[in-house]
């Protein structure tokens, strides 16, 4: 697998997703400048979290509508892996790549703290170094990830089962998201958008391995 | 701003007082321009010149063979090893934040950071160092929402982890606020960059944002005394932008990382003034600026405008004339303005062109040097009221809760939770995890250990002491997760200097901090002088706050304050009942009376080289420095933070329970250790007084009178304050 | 020629700024207020000096970027 991170400006953990990345994949990943979006020879691109153009209007709008999109968008059309975490997850949904829409959190506020995260399916690409109903620490650092999609998108997901973690106690839902969902992924399964960090907790001296496996997971797929 | 007659009155306005504007005449032989009398009003004020301090800030010692750039850079650097150096300064931006929160408190971040970078570090972590009005005035709760949602906004978009602070509430802050911000970053030790301009004919460049009209004599407004209308000037507070800011550092070090640079410093306070003043002044040439060039956000500034605008996210540099075509395209890169708006000369002037018209011709060198320099008249310090013995009013358990509750104590989770203190991927030890901050330098194993302290109760009681117990607190703190502390960064807020009750704290103020850093080998490398810090004549508490900064060869060996079960629990320094200015005494006994603790310098030393070496050898399972609120405190912080219980053991006979679990005397620490006897013993052979305190465990505290208390009592009470206050909007009333 | 685009959330999305706003309100003794909504106005100066066309471009800007259809509707005004 190659991993490849995309930079758009005002992206900001791009250091922090290099890190886990090499820690799993044993090499570091590309890092690609947005305006130069050649994905030749890249099975996963990786989408991180920031504040990309500043989440001015809304976050992750302007990347989703930026010229390299297209690039990114046939890539998932080959089928190609995507891993969009926190304002990468905002970007996927606002270029329609995920379904739903992140809005503020429900209690108005930037919230940066580590969360629970339960593993709903443990048989795809990102999540197989993982057990199914296994609940793992992430630290989140956000302002919009409050996960919304109309009742039958929301039914559609569940029942197709595409909801790929849920908070879970005994931190529980942090930011008002429906249903508790955390992280969703394509029909396909090739596309998964997160809002929490798990590349921040990769180094038992950073406060544990929780987050390793799901680029152990990658880096095995 | 139509053309006003530059005279005596005006440049009253501007803030110089009557024999500045003589020596301003005197100086150019003839009436100032109103942009000449701008940029006089701006250098020569307080925020800039540091006419009233800067003759005493000469006693505080500055160098150490580890000190690479002390003050008088935009920056201090020292060596940090693996040929890396740590870049750091602390600053404030108080008055904004009193009359614009959000964005006062957000520039204060942006404005900081770029004092740092501009050094070709890469910031790596913020600290803050908060001082809030009394909790029931009516105007604080607004105050501290905004200023944590502005470092927030500000450091979460930039992408700069947050990893420490302090906050105090204290009636002496209702009207002006203290917000004190600090930043780190890493360079390598070898590719520091100065402002000193430099090669004659060489570019000089503008590059980050458009200038607009915001914050238009920002430097004189800190160097005023707020009166009640202070609202009224909310027009020129800053608004921050930390997209662009975040653009301007990957642009900045991108271009670091080639020859291109000259020199380079922020626009920060008095902007374009500034900046081109120094860089040229230290470079010792001259400089010529056409204001055309200058990038404009707003149609039909004048010359004035934008020689003063304090407009964020602008940096000035002196390039390479055959590097200007790949400067200009890394800019381009990262869509952020680049403009040529002058050169460097050879006349030491500075001079300012805008639309054909010479707008301004300065000689630089009478600028700097002729800038006022004054020794204000002191008067002593008042001594505090005395303390009277006391019973014991309330018992050990209930003075806990109640301490654990109050809001100089109570947990910070509300503020932390809103500060992303992971991007990096670096922080090992966040905030609350340990006594400093630990982060680690990407790519080694090496980290950085950062605090902020100062207790200003302390120096209200006694100047001296309080500014020396800031700077033992830092250095504690620091060796408290194992660090070697190397230096510090101080942001010096006072009131009024022109007082001399104020002026004699701050000498008071200075004389202890030099002590205290010549002791401790642990000196000053940059710095901020913040003065007239009062409202309608009332001024804040002396709050000299010290950012400290130490390094530890690997990361792995930082200890943090969370007790583990099965431990035995040590005291190290010696305990002497001291109540005096201590919270129990405020917060349980209802009075502020008594002198501070006394700082011993070389006990300090000894017990914490001791500490350090205990911590470096292994076994040292949690270390946490005993301070307000004293030995009960910090060990149910301890408890807290690891979830585990502990049962204490009695003091020592002839000290009452109170003063010895509530006093607040210096150079102490607590340690789980495996083998407390040995400890103790290892600790009394070394000199250093040492007790065992108790055991670890279980799911209760268990005081040495009887009492238990459970985590989930002690949990409630230590973090019900914030919540309630900011969310619930329940009204603050003080315990009596 | 000028576009104001006004975006508002979606009846039905949870909108926690208009609630904090009437919550607010209320506090200040302005207790005749139902509810709050919170929105965005976007103003767009355009070279475009037919008002038809004009709106027919801001209504397409406010599609494809100012407003994301799946939270939030959109209305544009000409002039």
């Amino acid at each position: 697998m190659n991993a490849a991170i995309m930079l758009f400006p005002g992206i900001n953990r791009e250091r922090d997703m290099a890190i886990a990345l090499t820690r799993s994949f044993g090499r570091p990943p590309r890092m690609i400048w947005h305006r130069e979006a050649d994905l030749t020879g890249i099975d996963v691109v990786v989408i991180p979290g920031g504040f990309s153009y500043g989440d001015y209007l809304r976050c992750g709008a302007m990347a989703a509508h930026s010229p390299c999109m297209a690039a990114i968008r046939a890539h998932a059309v080959r089928g190609g892996y995507i891993l969009g975490v926190c304002n990468g997850f905002q970007i996927l949904t606002e270029a329609g790549l995920l379904p739903g829409a992140l809005l503020r959190n429900a209690n108005l506020r930037f919230i940066a703290r580590d969360c629970c995260l339960r593993v709903e399916r443990g048989d795809t690409v990102f999540t197989s170094h993982y057990q199914r109903g296994q609940v793992f620490r992430a630290p989140m650092a956000h302002g919009d990830g409050n996960y919304f999609a109309d009742p039958a998108t929301l039914d559609r997901l569940e029942g197709e089962g595409l909801v790929a973690f849920r908070y879970a106690p005994p931190v529980g839902n942090p930011n008002g998201s429906a249903r508790d969902i955390a992280g969703i992924l394509s029909p396909n399964l090739r596309v998964l958008g997160l809002m929490p960090h798990p590349e921040d907790l990769v180094d038992p001296l950073l406060g544990g391995e929780d987050g390793k496996p799901l680029f152990d997971s990658l880096a095995a797929a | 701003m139509t053309a006003r007659t530059v005279d005596a009155a005006l440049a009253r306005e501007f803030g110089l007082a009557a024999g500045e504007y003589a020596r301003v005449l005197a100086i150019l032989g003839r009436t100032p321009t109103l942009a000449e009398l701008g940029i006089f009003s701006v250098m020569w004020s307080e925020h800039c010149s540091y006419k009233s301090s800067r003759l005493w800030l000469r006693q505080l010692p500055t160098t150490a063979p580890w000190v690479i750039h002390g003050p008088g850079e935009n920056a201090g650097v020292v060596d940090i090893g693996d040929g890396l150096a740590a870049v750091f300064k602390m600053e404030s931006h108080n008055h904004p934040s009193f009359i614009e929160p959000y964005q006062g408190a957000a520039t204060g971040v942006g404005g900081i950071m770029r004092d740092v970078f501009t050094m070709g570090a890469r910031p790596i972590a913020n600290l803050n160092a908060l001082r809030f009005g009394d909790p029931a005035h009516p105007r604080t709760r607004h105050i501290v929402d905004g200023v944590v949602r502005g470092i927030g906004g500000y450091g979460n978009c930039v992408g700069v982890a947050t990893v420490g602070g302090e906050v105090d509430f204290h009636p002496a802050y209702n009207g002006n606020p203290l917000v004190n911000a600090m930043t780190v970053g890493v360079a390598r030790r070898d590719r520091i960059f100065l402002s000193a301009a430099a090669g004659v004919g060489n570019p000089v460049v503008y590059v980050g944002s458009k200038t607009g009209r915001d914050g238009i004599h920002g430097a004189t407004m800190a160097s005023a005394a707020f009166a009640g209308d202070s609202e009224a000037k909310r027009p020129t507070v800053q608004v921050g932008d930390p997209f662009t800011e975040k653009l301007l550092i990957e642009a900045c070090l991108e271009l670091m990382a080639t020859d291109a640079i000259v020199a380079i410093q922020d626009m920060g306070a008095a902007g374009l003034t500034s900046s081109s003043v120094e860089m040229a002044g230290k470079g010792g040439v001259g400089i010529a600026l056409d204001l055309d060039a200058v990038p404009q956000r707003e149609a039909g500034m004048t010359a004035y405008e934008m020689m003063l605008s304090e407009s964020q996210e602008r940096m000035l540099m002196v390039l390479r004339p055959e590097r200007e075509a790949l400067a200009r395209a890394i800019f381009a890169k990262w869509e952020l303005d680049f403009s040529v708006i002058g050169r460097l000369t050879d006349s030491g002037r500075i001079v300012v062109r805008h639309r054909g018209r010479i707008e301004a011709d300065i000689p630089l060198a009478p600028l700097a040097d002729q800038a006022p320099l004054y020794r204000r008249p002191t008067a002593p310090p008042a001594p505090p009221p005395p303390l009277h013995r006391l019973p014991d009013p309330a018992g050990l358990a209930p003075a806990l809760l109640r301490l654990l509750a109050c809001p100089d104590l109570c947990a910070r989770t509300w503020i932390w939770d809103q500060y992303d203190a992971t991007v990096g991927g670096q922080t090992v030890k966040r905030p609350g995890a340990a006594d400093a901050a630990v982060v680690r330098i990407e790519g080694h194993a090496r980290a950085l250990a950062l605090t902020t302290d100062c207790t200003p109760r302390y120096c209200a009681a006694d100047a001296a002491q309080g500014a020396a117990q800031a700077v033992a607190e830092a250095w504690r703190n620091l060796t408290a997760v194992g660090a070697t502390p190397l230096a510090l960064t101080d942001n010096l807020n006072f009131g009024n200097p022109e007082r001399p009750e104020v002026m004699g704290q701050l000498v008071a103020a200075v004389t202890g901090m030099a002590a205290a850093c010549r002791a401790l080998d642990f000196p000053v490398v940059s710095g901020n002088v913040s003065l007239y810090n009062e409202t309608d004549g009332r001024s804040v508490l002396p709050t000299p706050a010290i950012g400290g900064l130490g390094v530890m060869e690997d990361a792995a060996q930082a200890v943090g304050i969370a007790l583990p079960a099965g431990h035995d629990l040590v005291l190290l320094g010696a305990a002497t009942g001291h109540l005096g200015q201590s919270l129990w005494l405020r917060e349980v006994a209802g009075q502020a009376a008594g002198w501070p603790p006394q700082v011993d310098l070389p006990a300090e030393r000894r017990v914490g080289d001791f500490v350090r070496a205990r911590i470096r050898a292994g076994g040292v399972a949690a270390c946490h420095d005993v301070s307000d609120g004293g030995l009960l405190v910090a060990v149910a912080e301890m408890v807290l933070a690891g979830d585990v219980g502990a049962a204490l053991l009695p003091g020592p006979d002839g000290l009452t329970p109170h003063g010895f679990w509530f006093g607040e005397e210096q150079a102490r620490y607590v340690l789980a250790v495996g083998d407390g006897a040995a400890l103790v013993a290892a600790a009394l052979a070394a000199g250093v007084p040492a007790r065992r305190l108790g055991t670890t465990g279980g799911g209760d505290l268990t005081l040495p009178d009887g009492a238990t208390i459970s985590l989930m009592t002690l949990r409630q009470a230590h973090e019900r304050f914030l919540p309630d206050w900011l969310e619930q909007g329940r009204e603050f009333q003080a315990q009596g | 020629m000028k576009a104001t685009v006004t975006v508002m959330l979606r009846p039905g999305v949870l909108d926690p700024q208009g609630r904090a706003i009437a919550q607010a309100l209320h506090a200040l003794g302005f207790t005749g207020v139902a509810e709050v909504r919170a929105g965005k106005v976007i103003e767009l100066d355009l070279d475009e000096a037919d008002p038809t066309r004009a709106r027919a471009q801001a209504e397409e800007m406010a599609r494809r970027l100012l407003a994301n259809t799946v939270i939030e509707s959109f209305r544009v005004e000409i002039g």
